[in-house]
């Protein structure tokens, strides 16, 4: 099952999902007989092992949302494979996967039903999979995910208003463990918090990855939390992964025109660092991707752009140990 | 020295609402000179936009200014009526807020809304506001200025909108320009286009800004002064190094520390502040911080520390530091037991 566009496969370590030349295309509006499409995730191969956490970047509208939403196929894929442990499950029933695959969602306020009190909402999956044996079993179970999320059991006949944002993201993640697991798309889980509240819940992420052995996406936009958290990073621009690495070697050695533009505009809180930093600002805005640029797709507001850029798409190439780039001029 | 444009003192403003009196300034002073680049930090609920929205003289009902004075630039904000406010706001003093998307109006042509301003302030007659316009226009970079004024909002990206509000602000070259975290909703390479433009007008064109964030990165790459906010009091203040290299108050120390820093080069340890924000409603007696604060004392719980001042330019509002103060003064003997 080796594929070549599987990126930066270490021996010995087992992959849990892997996605192969996945594509996602929307349709919209155009006339009858001309369908346009966003090609919002557009050929991305990369695959995640056991216990690590890859976290995916890049600017709104690069895919990396749409790219963890069809991983669990909560878009119907347009293309490509999506592989858990080995298996091909793009086309299969997804139930017995879901038990496997969760997700935690961006907005908690948005993501949980208002009517539904905060021990239903976490009892849904369970009910769902019929893992409980008794309706004392059922309020056990839901009790023990709503402390190890650092709530307890009397929040369980609370509503979801009652809570704080962060304590809402609290019983996202409640929900999402109550099936056990093995595989969490974590969209953006932050970013809607107080910088006071999210460490709290990326210090959460992390300890119930040591305790249950979870393996995550974790998709945001801020790189300086992403890095913190992940193994692995990789970099999404316009629907198409741009560079991969290990988190540190991405954050100091990395090598894509994107990939330096962004972390150079991301402000560091410390003023001396952040006075003589050198920022690369790039000009204009990403383009539609109704109409993404020919060949590379950064090329448009590349500084290193030539024609061959504009002729051809650069393929994802080993540039290090696991460390992969898309780039003519690399 | 140079010349104090804004001096807010013991501001206190409260919104009476259903559920109760908010008291969501208390106690508020701050001072900026000409020139400065202050920054407010805080979370959601601190006060640090209600402060802006106070100095722009936007306290509509239910909020009411119930103490103390806010002189800018000789003006007693406080104490003026709508119409002589009217004059001033656009025109000194002017703000770009949080979200682009919304705070343009969709009906109107970016054209009308910039020719709105120059017609409200100053004399230009129909011509000379759209050369004007289009003028502003250039000087926020955006391109193909004259296509850009018959254009409306939805036709513009984000970072373009942004652009447009930092021209309308910019139209009656202001004293103050207030930014209400102006990045926000923004992507982080747009953000740096827009900081970048903030910066370089405001060498251009002599004024001064209140930037207001959550970011603490924004903060330390763009300003010089830094208050801190927290549940409508300011708990510190100080230059942007005494703030980043000595922290004095905890609440600033836990902040600091609960936030990764991406040059970090070895895998740190975040340390989060326990506990959620303070319920607005039924804020606690005391120190606004002490129900979350690992060095809480019993006096923290009764009243409010007033500040302790650490050099000239750096104030912070603790307990701890009153006791250290006192302590030092008194060569060591405890006291406050």
């Amino acid at each position: 099952m080796e594929n070549k566009n599987t990126t930066g496969k270490a021996a010995g370590k087992k992959t849990l999902v892997e996605i192969q030349n996945l594509k996602q295309y929307f349709a919209v509006a155009g006339s009858l007989f001309q369908k346009r499409y966003v090609k919002a995730v557009d050929d991305v191969s990369f695959h995640i092992e056991e216990g690590e956490t890859l976290g995916l970047v890049g600017e709104s509208g690069c895919g990396k949302t749409t790219t963890g939403r069809s991983m669990l196929r909560l878009y119907e894929p347009t293309s490509g494979k999506i592989l858990y442990e080995g298996k091909d499950i793009t086309k299969v029933d997804m139930l017995p996967y879901r038990r496997k695959m969760q997700i935690v969602f961006q907005d908690p306020y948005a993501s949980l039903n208002p009517r539904m009190t905060v021990g239903d909402i976490v009892g849904e999956p369970i009910d769902i999979h019929k893992l409980a044996d008794s309706k004392n079993d059922r309020l056990d179970k839901i009790i023990t995910m709503l402390e190890r999320v650092g709530l307890n059991s009397e929040h369980a006949n609370r509503y979801p208003h009652e809570f704080s944002g962060g304590q809402r993201q609290r019983v996202g993640i409640a929900r999402a463990l109550a099936v056990n697991p093995e595989f969490i798309v974590c969209d953006e889980p932050v970013s809607a918090l107080d910088v006071s509240i999210q460490a709290q819940i990326v210090n959460m992420f992390e300890q119930l990855q040591e305790e249950m052995g979870l393996t995550y996406l974790f998709i945001a936009h801020d790189l300086s939390v992403v890095k913190h958290i992940s193994r692995r990073i990789g970099v999404m621009y316009l629907g198409k992964l741009v560079e991969i690495a290990d988190s540190y070697e991405l954050a100091f050695h990395h090598v894509h025109p994107y990939t330096k533009s962004l972390i150079s505009a991301i402000p560091i809180p410390d003023p001396v660092v952040s006075r003589e930093k050198k920022r690369i600002v790039l000009e204009g805005d990403v383009p539609s991707p109704l109409n993404p640029p020919s060949g590379c797709r950064f090329r448009t507001r590349c500084a290193y752009a030539t024609d061959i850029c504009a002729e051809n798409e650069p393929e994802l190439r080993q540039v290090g140990n696991g460390h992969f780039v898309a780039c003519h001029h690399i | 020295m140079s010349k104090i444009l804004l001096d807010i003192q013991d501001l206190r403003l409260s919104f009476f609402t259903p559920a109760g009196e908010v008291k969501a300034l208390n106690d508020v002073s701050i001072r900026m000179n000409e020139g400065d680049v202050l920054g407010i930090v805080g979370e959601s609920g601190s006060g640090k936009s209600v402060t802006a929205y106070s100095i722009m003289g936007l306290t509509a009902h239910p909020g009411r200014i119930i103490g103390g004075t806010i002189d800018f630039n000789g003006h007693r904000i406080d104490r003026m009526t709508e119409k002589e406010m009217r004059k001033i706001r656009g025109n000194e003093v002017s703000i770009i807020f949080q979200d682009p998307m919304t705070s343009l109006n969709p009906v109107y042509t970016i054209g009308d809304q910039i020719r709105e301003v120059l017609f409200l302030h100053t004399n230009l007659d129909k011509k000379q506001a759209q050369h004007r316009a289009t003028e502003l226009l250039k000087l926020v970079g955006l391109n193909d200025p004259e296509k850009r004024l018959k254009q409306y909002p939805h036709e513009l990206s984000g970072g373009m909108r942004q652009r447009v509000m930092i021209a309308i602000a910019l139209a009656c070259e202001p004293k103050l320009l207030i930014a209400d975290e102006p990045t926000t909703a923004l992507d982080v390479t747009i953000q740096a286009q827009i900081m970048e433009l903030m910066i370089e007008l405001k060498k251009k064109l002599n004024m001064s800004i209140i930037m207001i964030t959550h970011d603490l990165g924004i903060v330390a790459s763009m300003c010089r002064k830094i208050v801190v906010m927290y549940a409508g009091k300011v708990v510190e203040k100080g230059t942007v190094e005494e703030i980043f290299y000595n922290p004095k108050h905890e609440y600033t120390k836990g902040l600091l520390k609960s936030i990764p820093k991406l040059n970090a080069t070895e895998r740190e340890k975040l340390v989060p502040i326990p506990g959620t924000p303070v319920d607005m409603l039924n804020p606690p007696p005391g120190c606004p911080f002490a129900p979350r604060c690992e060095k809480c004392m019993k006096i923290c719980i009764r009243s409010m520390p007033e500040f302790t001042q650490i050099s000239d330019t750096h104030a912070s509002a603790c307990w701890l530091l009153q006791k250290e103060a006192a302590q030092a003064l008194k060569g060591g003997n405890s006291i406050g037991k």
